[in-house]
């Protein structure tokens, strides 16, 4: 499940809060701006087997139709998934924006 | 209310206990040593009922407060010395949070040369960390602030850690007859701590996240406006404690016979009441001396000061402190106060009691006699002045 992100940019004074607790979840951004390279994830070889999305240090792996899925949107590019993919379904390729 | 005859550390031991903390994490040093102990024993006997945490350092202990409040505790701890500036990166932490903890911080010497014996250069170098400080002068008060020092830090216009501040040994040692008020009064008086700002299983949050440049400036105002609010709830809090205990205080400055001087000597802590005892000696001389005890250095009192400051001849700051390559942290901000309300007047930085060194009262004799011939800018007593005291 991916968390709720705000969509609106720049804060109005009242809507930080006072202290440092706030709903649990709320995402104000996204986060994968230094992401230079991206596991891209090859459907016809992955067997949805969830050893990527178990050793994914930012829980951005899902399975879909029983097919790995990354949220680029927090992906950091760290290679772990392609690293512990067995069958070689992950490649990680440069980001090219 | 009960009459004791208590040293500093067991008057604000006492003041404590009144105030119900549900977690105490301390760890031991000199001259602190015996406000813990104190707790320690009221906890084993039954009269306190809190968790009493043995933790491996200071570091730890203010960490071990932070995570208390953060589960909606009201949380004690106390240090001194090195110890507060071991704790130092938790200091931030605590006030950054809105965590409104209590920490006793006896003023002792920091190292090298070794010593354990008072003065205020541990307290005044956090100056910054966005915790209340208040300066106790003898241990009535530091009894009465441990109890109104919940008050003042939990109040949701304020929600910042307080840090009470007792001049080691002088102070901290020193026995004293202590009016000790009842469990039904200090009940009356403080409520138990409630707050938004915890771990709530029913309602899941985010605690003590970070915050980017988009939004990191915004919690930095407010923290700033917190302790700002924390002088009216100090004024607030003073007149109820009066209402029901009978003991009256004056806010962030105490003045003594300050109205029609032409002299004033601004100091903090135990020192106060041997100046007065100076300035009624030079009155009988016919020379109009006064002082000012600034009770509490944040929220600092520029209005308070400059109000008394700008019609005098000259005035002098006394304080156990020296920042080195400039001059002492308490005559910056007095003259910055002056400044900012645009009064000329002619200001002396005095520097003693470092490391314990006795402050005499011909000392502070000499200090009246200084400021009304003219001395150098800033001088160290015992050794000379200069400019920068050199």
């Amino acid at each position: 499940m991916r968390p709720y992100v705000r969509e609106k940019t720049g804060f109005t004074f009242e809507e930080v809060p006072e202290n440092t607790c706030f709903e649990a979840g709320y995402l104000t951004t996204v986060n994968s701006g230094w992401r230079s390279i991206r596991p891209v994830i090859n459907a016809a070889k992955c067997v949805g087997c969830e050893q990527c999305y178990l050793y994914c240090p930012d829980g951005v792996i899902a399975i879909q139709g029983g097919k790995a899925v990354i949220d680029y949107d927090f992906c950091k590019g760290c290679g772990i998934c392609a690293k512990i993919c067995k069958i070689g379904a992950i490649e990680m390729e440069a980001e090219r924006k | 209310m009960s009459r004791k005859f208590l040293s500093g550390n067991e008057a604000f031991a006492e003041g404590i206990r009144l105030a119900r903390p549900q977690v105490i994490s301390a760890y031991p040093i000199t001259p602190q040593t015996i406000v813990v102990e104190r707790l320690s024993e009221m906890v084993e006997d039954g009269s306190l009922s809190a968790e009493y945490v043995h933790v491996e350092s200071e570091h730890s202990a203010l960490s071990c407060a932070i995570g208390a409040s953060a589960a909606g505790a009201r949380a004690f701890t106390a240090t001194s010395s090195q110890g507060l500036l071991y704790m130092a990166e938790c200091l931030y932490y605590a006030a950054g949070g809105r965590f409104p903890i209590v920490m006793m911080n006896a003023d002792r010497s920091t190292a090298l040369p070794w010593n354990i014996y008072g003065d205020q250069r541990d307290s005044l170098s956090q100056l910054d960390s966005g915790w209340i400080q208040s300066y106790a002068e003898n241990a009535q008060e530091a009894l009465d602030l441990a109890l109104m020092s919940y008050r003042i830090a939990e109040d949701s216009r304020v929600q910042t850690p307080y840090m009470a501040n007792l001049d080691g040994f002088v102070l901290t040692h020193t026995y004293e007859t202590v009016d000790i008020p009842t469990h039904e009064q200090a009940d009356s008086f403080l409520p138990p701590y409630e707050t938004d700002n915890r771990i709530d299983f029913d309602n899941p949050k985010n605690m003590a996240f970070s915050a980017g440049p988009d939004t990191n400036y915004i919690f930095k105002y407010k923290a700033h406006k917190g302790l700002l609010a924390a002088a009216e709830v100090i004024t607030e809090t003073e007149k109820e404690f009066a209402d029901i205990f009978g003991r009256h205080y004056t806010g962030l400055t105490e003045n003594y016979r300050t109205d029609d001087a032409d002299y004033i000597i601004v100091t903090l802590g135990s020192i106060a009441g041997l100046c007065r005892e100076t300035a009624d000696k030079l009155r009988g001389q016919g020379i109009k001396a006064g002082v000012v005890r600034i009770r509490y250095m944040r929220p600092f009192p520029n209005e308070e000061i400059a109000a008394v400051l700008k019609n005098v001849k000259a005035y002098a700051v006394l304080e156990k402190d020296i920042s080195f390559g400039n001059e002492g942290t308490v005559f910056t901000n007095v003259n910055s106060a002056l400044k900012k309300a645009g009064a000329d007047v002619r200001g002396y930085n005095f520097i003693g009691g470092l490391g314990g060194r006795n402050i005499s009262a011909a000392d502070i004799e000499k200090i009246y006699t200084d400021i009304a011939n003219g001395t150098d800018a800033v001088n160290f007593i015992g050794i000379g002045g200069g400019n920068n005291g050199k």
